[in-house]
């Protein structure tokens, strides 16, 4: 009797991973608007990127009121999504940010087209507001992805 | 006044981080041998004890240097295409080499002493070397594991010939469609230049001593 109940409540809790592929990100974050977009590629196996994920949530609820969009683009095997994706994102608790994964073949071909300079190691991050993009391999802290933010946003340099 | 100041001074600090990041980012994309380059020497240690080099290969017509490790589950996924290039291209000249360049104070999966179980568990018949100073993975720009590096013997010495991944499909070997390294070494067999010198692949991050 309990049992299907907490079924259904676990399935309320479940943070939904969206899937989508590399044309469909592109599309939502290169609309010219005045959103800044914080693109977080990530997975549950790289170790880096685990340890920073916290920075992106605190990021997107500091700025949970204004217009930026912080997204964790998992690069999780499409069948791990709801093994362990979505069971780590649960565990996590994060309210902020939005859950995708990119179901995308051939990355010989579309890491170049998230980045040339990009080599291919996670974690990368890439700020897109409008037509202005900052991409980088690097692993953050809050306080370096927050002032990383900041100069983005204001334009500099 | 003083509020202005601060200001000032943080706009600073922040266009410093900014620029530091770009700087790191760009010596990252730059740092390292491209193809066509003479191939860095080395001399590591063996999980047998022994010390490989890279001039011990002479003899060959080249070889093919994997930088990989044990922790990573992309260089776990690609553990028996490994093993597989080794057999299918020592007979011909082109054996495999595995270096890992794991700092494993970061990743204790990664030591020397794991290295030995993972060789012996999992038979590898190729060297698998320790980086420990990571001066080898920095002098050949690996970013990544497995990263992969096809050396070939020439006049002028050894020559960095491909550059990237093993094929186009880490999750599901049996759904890959381009072999990159077996086409890439085969055409260097054939007498020719590999048609796609470079490619890209994800992978984990190589993890660096803290400086």
């Amino acid at each position: 009797m309990i049992f299907p109940f907490l079924v259904l409540v676990a399935s309320w809790l479940e943070p939904s991973v969206e899937v989508l592929n590399l044309a469909q990100l592109h599309a939502r974050i290169y609309r010219g608007s005045d959103t800044t977009y914080v693109v977080n590629f990530w997975a549950t196996w790289c170790r880096p990127c685990v340890e920073e994920l916290p920075a992106f949530e605190a990021l997107a609820r500091r700025y949970a009121a204004e217009p930026v969009v912080v997204l964790l683009v998992s690069l999780d095997a499409i069948g791990d999504r709801t093994t362990k994706v979505e069971p780590f994102l649960r565990r996590r608790g994060y309210q902020h940010c939005r859950f995708l994964l990119l179901n995308e073949p051939k990355p010989h071909i579309w890491i170049d087209r998230v980045d040339p300079s990009w080599s291919g190691s996670i974690p990368a991050t890439m700020f897109v507001r409008g037509d202005r993009k900052l991409f980088g391999e690097f692993q953050f802290n809050e306080e370096l992805l927050d002032s990383t933010f900041q100069s983005f946003r204001k334009g500099s340099p | 006044m003083r509020l202005l100041d601060v200001m000032r001074h943080a706009q600073r600090c922040l266009a410093l981080v900014l620029l530091l990041w770009t700087v790191a980012v760009r010596a990252q994309a730059t740092d390292g041998v491209t193809v066509g380059d003479v191939a860095p020497s080395f001399s590591l240690k063996n999980i047998d004890g022994s010390t490989v080099s890279l001039s011990s290969y002479s003899s060959q017509k080249g070889a093919i240097i994997v930088f990989t490790c044990n922790h990573c589950p992309y260089s776990v996924k690609y553990e028996d295409r490994i093993i597989a290039l080794h057999e299918m291209f020592a007979p011909k000249g082109y054996p495999v080499i595995a270096i890992n360049p794991n700092d494993a104070e970061k990743v204790p999966e990664d030591s020397f002493e794991n290295m030995k179980i993972r060789a012996s568990e999992r038979k590898f018949t190729f060297p698998y070397l320790i980086d420990d100073s990571q001066q080898t993975a920095l002098a050949y720009g690996a970013k990544r594991t497995p990263h992969v590096f096809v050396v070939s013997n020439t006049k002028e010495g050894a020559r960095v010939m491909y550059i990237g991944a093993i094929d186009d499909n880490a999750t599901d070997a049996d759904a890959v469609e381009t072999f990159f390294v077996r086409d890439a070494v085969s055409e260097l067999l054939a007498g020719g230049v590999p048609t796609k010198p470079l490619t890209k692949a994800i992978g984990c991050s190589i993890k660096w001593k803290n400086k």
